[in-house]
């Protein structure tokens, strides 16, 4: 954060308090101390909220860089026939994309910046439970990046093959594969270590009076990630070391000339990160959940529901992820069964999206930026779900596997959903975190350079891949031309609005107005202490007086 | 359940040496017998012999040595929540196996 | 009602670090949990292999000493009487005893690493190891994926074995200076917690590798 936020945030909560005291001490006379000291005051501070937006930080400099990757190989894609990169190139580039999206971006996500910073907020708690081991995820989660990025220039070149490492490919590559794995495991530990937090915050901490169905259904989706987090990591985090040992001790598990066998390993891979897609999409879901209420001036329709389908969508998560192995030779029963099932997952998620139509249904509804994002969710996230189900049927799946309609179809689910589900969330809660406002209009026009590009950008994926564009491949055929120079136009304005959308933001961060401690009038609980909330959130224990989306005075206890 | 969880009045349960000694002479026992058992030719049962007798023990240590017997609701309640998410997709991974 | 234990969450600065005793056990065992889920995937592993496998993983086990097997499963089910008593001994505020046994855990835990490492010391002296020549030139696949798995089962293990080692030489420290005591003793049943998981994963491994021949 720039200088404005300096102002606002304590330096209290800091481990190693001995040493901060004395750099602040020394501090006292020379402006280098003084700069140190602020930094420490950041980065030894177990105080939620600072360790959110640390987070928020990390994670928003490495999207950049991914970011640039994908421009990058929009460029390579305008045309066909290679005009930038080798192919060699743009096979790190995909795989880089591909891990740092994933693993530094959109799993942390939501839960690592907002979770953080609201959990505690939102029950009415004074921290998480385990205020150190929450600052030192960030650190697991810092160390696992600068371990990715070291993969990428160290011996052997940057990884490639994609970030789902799939094996023999990644047990025979000569690319710096091993440590970009054990990369992905430190960060799956830091995932392990806010999951473990987050469940005991919310068994543990929740204020008088407040049971779990008056808890904000943003809430609800963070105990349902966790409990993934929790209980789906350390199988990836195991199957990822399996794989490191056979490059270098050559156990054989995964190497068929060894007697192994490859398919397991996609499974163990998707048993984790199928689940994990859910670690994505939940907690922009329990934004949504949030957001619609606040701007349509209702309470929220069908807020058991709402919080059933959360937990079943978690738990039916464990189960479905052989869809993504339809192609890879398991056996019929296997691919009917797991079918079957992937369907399944599409009830709880139809049963929030109509819940939110009906919280919509005759609210006084207030388009401001928020609330532009959370409907925006609705439609890119809607189009992210129905077109999956084409991916969910064997018949149809394995005509498009490995085509452009995957590419298209996750990139509307994750960044559709979750990326914008993050961005609403970020309008939401700015006010919030930073004591200030930003500006509407702005922030509605980046809004419309973004959504424009959005969809230029990705609906033509899909098209593409009906017509039988296969992904990860550097060139084309001529006849896919049109469409991919549209899709590549499409990123150029879509990276515009979202460049618009930071400046705006930080233009409110630096210079905008005081925005007062609930300048939406919401109803949940981070709302009734000051922005940005003091060290320990609240001046004395909040208790639970009204309903979480108790626009219509109607909550009884 | 939200208010029963922090109505905390845990006990602190002391097991007494007594218990401990005899929930390791059973260990012990078990132990002997899955020895003596894995030296019979049973075929396909020895695997679940062995994976019973070892359940048992599992059972013991996690009830007395890991006090599960004696734990807040909410940890039994956890704990079984875990179990299932460790078992169950493990299991379907079979699905897939058994009928290639 | 803990509305106390609820406001004031322990953090580096608070004076009551036993705020929320039953929120120390309960973030612990999700720390299990993990633990149980990342062997859980070995074992899957092993199961599914044992299918494919079945007459090789029977010849290969053989080739295991089951005697020290079994010596190395009554050390770690002592390791674990030891811990609980020296949890019992603290609650009755028994300091000397309590140090006693947990000073006896710690020499079990370390008999365990020996026993181990002459079982493995034998293994390599036959060239038994992952990617040894003999192994891969002479072998059929079931038995190099047996020792595969053994080695990384056994590996996997015995790091846990060397961490909770650590973890209970500073127990031993804590309990010796005090800050271990009758009244706040949730880091030693934590430990002990997570000393009976490396028993339990063991309960499983001994038949499992040694016996299943």
């Amino acid at each position: 954060m720039g200088a404005g936020a300096k102002a606002f945030y304590h330096d209290d909560a800091v481990v190693f308090a001995g040493m901060f005291q004395a750099v602040k001490k020394a501090g006292k006379n020379s402006s280098v101390f003084r700069a140190i000291a602020w930094v420490l005051s950041w980065i030894l501070s177990t105080d939620h909220k600072r360790v959110g937006i640390l987070y928020f930080v990390a994670m928003f400099s490495f999207f950049s860089v991914a970011v640039s990757l994908g421009i990058m190989m929009r460029l390579e894609l305008f045309q066909s026939g290679q005009q930038f990169f080798e192919p060699k190139t743009y096979n790190a580039m995909f795989t880089l994309h591909g891990v740092i999206m994933t693993f530094l971006f959109i799993v942390p996500g939501i839960p690592a910046i907002f979770g953080n910073f609201l959990l505690p907020l939102q029950l009415g708690a004074a921290d998480v439970s385990m205020p150190r081991l929450n600052l030192a995820s960030w650190y697991m989660y810092i160390i696992g990046a600068i371990m990715a990025v070291v993969s990428l220039f160290s011996n052997g070149g940057a990884p490639d093959g994609g970030w789902t490492f799939y094996a023999p490919y990644s047990i025979q590559t000569q690319t710096n594969v091993s440590l970009a794995l054990v990369a992905a495991f430190t960060l799956g530990l830091s995932s392990i270590f806010t999951g473990m937090n987050f469940l005991t915050t919310i068994h543990r901490l929740k204020a008088p009076g407040m049971g779990w169905f008056d808890m904000p259904l943003f809430v609800w989706s963070l105990y349902a990630t966790a409990w993934i987090q929790v209980l789906a990591t350390p199988v990836v985090g195991i199957t990822l070391l399996l794989t490191v040992m056979e490059r270098t001790l050559q156990i054989g598990i995964f190497n068929p000339s060894l007697g192994g066998d490859p398919v397991l390993y996609q499974h163990m891979f998707w048993i984790y990160s199928h689940p994990v897609v859910y670690v994505m999409i939940l907690p922009a879901m329990g934004v949504i959940s949030d957001v619609l209420p606040v701007f349509a001036r209702r309470h929220i329709f069908g807020y058991k529901a709402i919080a059933y389908s959360t937990m079943a969508i978690a738990g039916s998560g464990y189960f479905v992820w052989a869809h993504h192995m339809f192609t890879s030779g398991i056996s019929d029963v296997a691919r009917l069964v797991f079918s079957f099932i992937t369907f399944l997952v599409a009830i709880p998620t139809a049963i929030k999206i109509f819940n939110w139509l009906a919280t919509l249904y005759r609210g006084s509804i207030q388009i401001d930026p928020p609330m532009l994002w959370a409907l925006t969710f609705l439609f890119t996230f809607s189009i992210g779900g129905l077109t999956g189900l084409a991916l969910g049927a064997v018949v149809t799946d394995i005509h498009l596997h490995d085509t452009y309609y995957v590419v298209g179809h996750f990139h509307y689910v994750m960044f559709g959903g979750g990326g914008v589900g993050m961005f609403a969330a970020l309008h939401h809660w700015f006010p919030k975190i930073t004591g200030r406002m930003y500006n509407f209009f702005h922030a509605k026009v980046s809004w419309f350079f973004f959504f424009v590009g959005f969809n230029m950008l990705y609906f033509p994926m899909l098209i593409l891949g009906v017509m039988g564009m296969p992904r990860r491949y550097h060139d084309y055929l001529p006849q896919y031309d049109f469409l991919n120079s549209v899709a590549t136009i499409g990123s150029w304005i879509m990276v515009f609005g979202i460049l618009y959308m930071f400046a705006n933001l930080l233009k409110g961060l630096l210079s905008g107005e005081k925005a007062g401690s609930n300048p939406w009038n919401a109803k949940t609980m981070e709302w009734e202490t000051q922005s940005p909330p003091v060290l320990h959130n609240f001046e004395k224990q909040p208790k639970m007086v009204h309903g979480p989306y108790d626009y219509e005075g109607e909550w009884v206890k | 359940m939200g208010s029963h969880e922090q109505s905390h009045d845990h006990d602190h349960h002391i097991i007494g040496y007594g218990t401990h000694l005899v929930i390791y002479f059973g260990l012990l026992l078990l132990t002997g017998l899955t020895v003596a058992v894995a030296r019979v030719n049973l075929g396909e049962l020895n695997l679940w012999v062995a994976m019973l007798v070892a359940t048992f023990k599992a059972a013991l240590v996690i009830l007395y040595f890991m006090h599960m017997k004696y734990e807040h609701k909410l940890i039994q309640f956890l704990f079984v929540i875990a179990l299932l998410a460790l078992f169950l997709p493990y299991g379907a991974v079979f699905i897939d196996y058994l009928h290639r | 009602m803990s509305s106390h234990a609820a406001s004031h969450p322990q953090d580096a600065h608070s004076d009551n670090p036993h705020a929320d005793y039953i929120g120390d056990k309960v973030g612990f065992w999700f720390f299990l949990y993990t633990e149980l889920v990342l062997f859980g995937g070995l074992f899957l592993g092993y199961f599914f292999y044992h299918m494919k496998y079945k007459e090789a993983f029977h010849e290969a086990g053989s080739h295991l000493n089951v005697f020290m097997g079994a010596g190395n499963t009554v050390v770690l089910l002592t390791s674990s009487l030891t811990m609980v008593m020296s949890l019992t001994a603290l609650q009755k505020r028994k300091k000397g005893l309590s140090l006693l046994y947990l000073g006896m855990t710690i020499l079990f835990a370390l008999a365990f690493m020996v026993v181990k490492y002459f079982e493995w010391g034998a293994k390599f002296s036959y060239g038994l190891y992952p990617g040894s020549e003999i192994l891969q030139s002479s072998h059929s696949d079931g038995v190099i994926i047996f020792y595969g798995l053994y080695f990384v089962m056994t590996g996997t293990h015995g790091v846990h074995v060397v961490l909770g080692l650590l973890a209970l030489s500073w127990m031993f420290v804590w309990v010796w200076q005090g800050k271990i005591h009758a009244d706040d003793y949730a880091y030693l049943e934590n430990v002990g917690l997570y000393w009976h998981l490396v028993d339990l994963i063991w309960i499983y491994l001994f038949p499992l590798l040694y016996l299943v021949a």
